[in-house]
């Protein structure tokens, strides 16, 4: 799950851990009223969207006063911004981070992530700020230096300030960036992060050390114990399918393709996604219907699936484990009959009950075919939507 | 023989008197595999299935003598379950359970760390040696007796490699579900030196899936170790980047991680790489003829 930058400098502040003041602002009049709260020298107005590159696209303006505080504002709120994260069809900024500016030194980062080959978390640091991190590893890796962190102990004092030595952070500030990393890695576990990365920290002309921005992404799966972040979340940001599909516990991705699909098991809705691209044909979307799941599951992911007008057919492929094919076939029937099915649908169903489940379609007089394996699935659903 | 787990497999259920549990301990029952015992606090002296519940794993270890335990548990509560099989010195805890946070995993595994109990999972369909022991959640019919070893991120796929060897007349020895989680118990090269020390197992298919690296680091071991074929498939192709793609761990984050990459370097390193999921069998069928292995693997 991801949140604003606003929200997680809040979260980095209740930590210790050192962000600009600030306040979000959703008119250009809150912007203004911000602006004169923090009464610095120069004021940055940032737009508030779940994607990096928002500096590129003229989304992060630095104002000099009130009244152009205002004018940047009004020219980004409401703006579509369009950066290497949103897609091409970018991302509409409905609120703003008014923040005071900072007498930027020098520029680094800092990044927490889950490390799988160790089963740990790992603090990684650079000097080079402000570039994206992907870009740093290929061009000049010996620049990321990289502490693995013990879960009993934390992040230790001796990792904290060799990270902050190996980075070249002036002596005199090595005290202060330790503890901000130290502090940082704190939030992660509190917060069950699934990723805190601060690009760019930066160290200021007053002997600062600060979170210039901040970006955290938090494991979904630790959201029932994290009830004030869940709050945080921003539905203005997520896929209108995508929330439909949550309510229901349905892990649904939407694609750009014509062909619907329906799956059981994660692993195998990405290989039939994988098939259909292979033979000739463009999926609309990732569904997991998940292993336990009801007819009235399966009718609801039927629904979500025809609400998208680019689908043109629709292919179930369904390998019964726990996930029982009269089910599947009980809900297909009964959302064709909700919401009607002018498309080709194509069934393939095999595993636990699957004789039950063919009798069902076959028995409910709708126009289904059926599919013997994978392969011959795709084929018929691919052609029937030429 | 097999791996891990064979017909004298002593099992124990944690969370048996939960729906899902109550319905696979029936099931694995059927199918034959020695349950022994389920715990659920609070339950203890109490039957499911005619299977005798007990309060603490202890206690059911004392009283079964059972030697391996099978997770039901609700995710909240999973890790401190793995934690209390380890505790009991069992040599085999396999987690079915999805949903785990990833910081308890991180726990879990510190807290694992040289003590005897072999993780399987979390979030996976578990162990099966065909016609002997199944412990998990896997159809068990589709299962033939065989020698190709089978292991997999990927619980429906399992199903579905399986499925297409036994179709074809080829049997396994053990399915190993490892697992969609990022950080699990038992990783690939796991399951595969084991498989390679299996007198019975003459071949193996590796089922994995877009996300880390654990298929290159699979390939590269494989590449200097491996004494048997391995046939490999990658699920997640046409995966858009940075979208989690249900199971926790399929996720292409920072460049990494991607399908291609991955069968790139398994190619590289010796392996068959299945072009789709429908030839996974034809290519393990395939590798075994190359190998002069087609006539000694033909089960039925």
């Amino acid at each position: 799950m991801n949140i604003h930058e606003y929200q997680g400098k809040d979260i980095l502040r209740e930590y210790g851990v050192n962000v600009p003041n600030g306040h979000v602002a959703y008119t250009a009049d809150e912007a203004v009223e911000a602006a004169k709260k923090l009464d610095s020298a120069v004021t940055v107005v940032k737009a508030q969207i779940h994607a990096g590159g928002r500096g590129k696209a003229g989304g992060v303006k630095i104002a000099k006063n009130l009244d152009e505080v205002r004018t940047y504002a009004e020219e980004i709120l409401g703006k579509t911004l369009v950066t290497h994260q949103t897609g091409p069809e970018g991302k509409e900024v409905k609120r703003l981070l008014i923040e005071e500016g900072s007498d930027i030194q020098k520029e680094y980062y800092i990044g927490v992530v889950l490390d799988r080959s160790t089963s740990r978390v790992v603090m990684m640091a650079s000097e080079e700020g402000g570039t994206e991190i992907e870009e740093v590893a290929k061009e000049t890796p010996e620049k990321i230096f990289r502490e693995v962190i013990d879960p009993v102990v934390g992040l230790a004092g001796y990792q904290a300030r060799r990270l902050a030595f190996n980075i070249n952070i002036p002596d005199e500030l090595i005290g202060k960036a330790a503890k901000f990393m130290v502090k940082l890695y704190e939030a992660f576990v509190d917060k069950d992060c699934s990723i805190a990365e601060i690009n760019p920290l930066v160290t200021t002309g007053d002997g600062e050390v600060l979170a210039l921005d901040a970006k955290l992404n938090f494991d979904e799966n630790a959201m029932y114990r994290q009830k004030d972040i869940q709050e945080l979340r921003d539905l203005d940001e997520e896929d209108e399918k995508e929330i439909e599909a949550s309510k229901y516990d349905l892990s649904y991705i939407s694609l750009d393709g014509n062909i619907g699909c329906m799956v059981n098991g994660a692993g195998l809705a990405m290989s039939t996604m994988d098939i259909i691209k292979y033979t000739g044909g463009e999926p609309a979307n990732f569904l997991d219907v998940g292993g336990g799941a009801t007819a009235e599951k399966v009718t609801e992911a039927f629904k979500i699936i025809l609400s998208d007008s680019n689908v043109k057919g629709i292919f179930v492929n369904i390998f019964g484990g726990i996930m029982k094919c009269d089910v599947i076939a009980e809900g297909v029937v009964e959302a064709t009959k909700q919401v009607g099915l002018e498309i080709p649908l194509v069934v393939r169903l095999e595993g636990t009950n699957v004789e039950q489940g063919k009798k069902i379609l076959e028995e409910s007089g709708l126009n289904i075919t059926s599919a013997s394996s994978m392969a011959d699935g795709a084929e018929k659903i691919v052609s029937s939507v030429k | 023989m097999s791996i891990y787990i064979d017909k004298d497999t002593k099992v124990i259920v944690q969370g048996i008197t939960g729906g899902t549990a109550k319905f696979h301990t029936k099931q694995m029952l059927e199918y034959g595999t020695k349950i022994v015992g389920g715990v659920t606090p609070k339950k203890g002296g109490t039957e499911v299935e005619g299977v005798p519940v007990f309060n603490t794993v202890r206690d059911a270890v004392e009283q079964t003598g059972a030697n391996a335990s099978v997770i039901y548990v609700p995710a909240p509560f999973a890790a401190d379950a793995i934690m209390e099989a380890v505790d009991a010195e069992l040599d085999l805890a396999i987690c079915i359970t999805e949903h785990i946070p990833v910081m308890d995993m991180v726990k879990v595994k510190r807290y694992m760390e040289g003590k005897k109990t072999r993780l399987v999972g979390p979030n996976c369909p578990g162990v099966i040696t065909a016609d002997e022991s199944k412990i998990g959640i896997m159809p068990g019919y589709i299962h033939k007796k065989g020698h190709i070893g089978v292991v997999s991120r990927s619980g429906t796929l399992t199903y579905e490699a399986v499925h297409q060897l036994s179709e074809a007349g080829y049997g396994q020895t053990t399915a190993v579900g490892i697992g969609g989680d990022p950080v699990n118990g038992t990783n690939f090269i796991d399951v595969l030196e084991a498989f390679n020390k299996d007198s019975e197992t003459e071949a193996v298919i590796m089922i994995g899936e877009i996300g880390g690296t654990a298929e290159e680091e699979a390939a590269e071991w494989v590449k200097a170790n491996m004494t048997k074929p391995v046939v490999g498939f990658i699920g997640g192709a046409t995966a858009p980047p940075g979208k989690r793609m249900g199971h926790a761990g399929a996720i292409i984050s920072g460049g990494q991680g991607t399908a291609d990459e991955k069968k790139r370097i398994m190619q590289e390193c010796g392996i068959a790489v299945a072009e789709t999921p429908a030839v996974m069998g034809e290519t393990m069928i395939k590798t075994l003829e190359e190998n002069g292995l087609k006539e000694k693997c033909k089960t039925h």
